[in-house]
């Protein structure tokens, strides 16, 4: 199992590791700024951590001995255009919302979710990045819209474990596209996915769906789960269809994990949908589906029930490689762990600052 | 020479101390400055070379807001001070 955890928060990241005696914290890092997103190597040395401040925009740190010291790089930079220096429209990066690893057969390499909408590549661990222009000046983008956040946001990035040149995204709010071919073109990756809450002609649009997160089972990587604003959707045939589950107490949430070998098996920690944006009836819980989502066993034992308002971000949910370690971390700044699947949770702390991201190192 | 002071919450980044540049407007003055102290620029300046929003400018004791802050003319004896806003907080 994993025994490190990289909790990005509204003041810092925190590094936790496993113990005999439990989750401890090791480290605090950036005391203070919002840390959007981090990334570490399989060994946890190399660690990529995108800072989001309040007034200096958003900022790129890398270390290369497991924190112990950080190197400032440039962050992604939207090209310039003519005038832009005047123009309000003019793209400018405005959040980091994903970080992944390009593959094994890319060493270095990083993918980059942004908001507003653009995909960067980085060959030299986020030394320098570039922006994908195929997914950038696609005609359907124009299509896409901000879904809590004023502009669109990739917040999903799916390396395919057979093909590093098949990446899947996701965008809030512009559904899903697939590349077969590094990134040069991009495929339309979302029909099939429903928005109740748009005009009944548009419902069905695949460039505008809401999708809150998306993952890729690596064990059978042609089945993806996704956790959208109307629901939950699951695609079995490599992202050329998907379907609607209903699960039970709510459908509505942001995060969603899926086994690391068993494409059947994922949880959800679903909210009262879709304004109020908080447990419903304040009870804490965890949705997990054995079955590819046809029943599911609500999981609650370890976790806050009555009055509780914690809420789970996309990214505030994960899991390691064995599929029985899981993670999850709240707005309130509460964090717990599971051992068993999500059977029985283990409180970590409850005074953490909001927590945006939690990941295995 | 512009006199122009950062905050203190830059320190890692900017020039200690006040710095002198030259220049005939805001943008000008600030261009001036990145040029020696080029970590220090997408801190003040977003990726179209906006200034941030929540970046406040203070030209010889006048808060410059608007479209037009950078674009604003500086005399050679001015003072200016580059801060977070509150509104950023």
């Amino acid at each position: 199992m994993s025994n490190s955890l990289l909790i990005s928060t509204r003041k810092g990241l925190m590094i936790y590791r496993r113990t005999p005696k439990g989750w401890k914290h090791k480290s605090t890092h950036f005391l203070g700024s919002p840390v959007s997103v981090a990334l570490a190597d399989a060994k946890g040395k190399t660690i990529i951590v995108a800072l989001n401040l309040g007034h200096f925009g958003v900022k790129l740190h890398r270390s290369v001995d497991a924190g112990a010291t950080w190197t400032e790089l440039a962050p992604p930079q939207y090209p310039k255009v003519e005038g832009g220096e005047k123009d309000d429209k003019a793209p400018a990066l405005k959040g980091i919302w994903a970080l992944e690893w390009a593959g094994p057969d890319k060493p270095g390499a990083l993918w980059c979710g942004t908001t507003p909408g653009g995909l960067f590549y980085s060959s030299n661990l986020g030394t320098t990045w570039a922006l994908n222009d195929g997914l950038w000046t696609m005609p359907e983008r124009q299509k896409w819209f901000g879904g809590g956040t004023e502009h669109p946001a990739l917040h999903s990035i799916c390396v395919d474990p057979r093909n590093s040149n098949r990446v899947a995204i996701a965008v809030s709010c512009g559904g899903a596209r697939v590349t077969t071919d590094g990134g040069k073109t991009w495929n339309v990756g979302s029909h099939g996915m429903r928005a109740a809450f748009m005009p009944p002609d548009k419902q069905f649009d695949p460039d505008i769906q809401d999708a809150h997160m998306m993952v890729q089972c690596p064990a059978k990587p042609d089945v993806y789960w996704t956790q959208h604003h109307n629901g939950i959707f699951r695609s079995v045939d490599n992202l050329k269809s998907w379907h609607e589950i209903t699960a039970p107490v709510s459908s509505f949430g942001f995060a969603v994990a899926v086994h690391p070998k068993d494409p059947n098996t994922a949880w959800f920690v679903p909210a009262k949908k879709d304004e109020d944006r908080y447990p419903v009836d304040g009870n804490v819980i965890v949705t997990r589906t054995k079955d590819g989502g046809k029943t599911f066993k609500v999981l609650k034992r370890g976790l806050p029930q009555g009055n509780a308002f914690d809420l789970v971000y996309r990214h505030g949910l994960a899991i390691d490689k064995t599929g029985k370690r899981l993670a999850m971390g709240s707005t309130t700044g509460s964090l717990w762990t599971t051992d068993n699947g999500g059977d029985a949770w283990k409180l970590v702390s409850s005074h953490l600052p909001p927590i945006y991201a939690v990941r295995f190192a | 020479m512009v006199q122009v002071h950062f905050t203190s919450h830059l320190r890692h980044v900017a020039p200690g101390g006040v710095v002198t540049a030259a220049g005939t407007t805001i943008r000008v003055v600030l261009m001036d400055v990145f040029a020696r102290h080029p970590a220090l620029k997408t801190y003040i300046l977003d990726d179209q070379d906006r200034l941030r929003v929540h970046i406040a400018v203070f030209l010889d004791n006048e808060h410059i807001r608007g479209p037009e802050t950078m674009d604003h003319a500086v005399r050679p004896t001015s003072e200016l001070y580059i801060l977070q806003a509150l509104s950023g907080g």
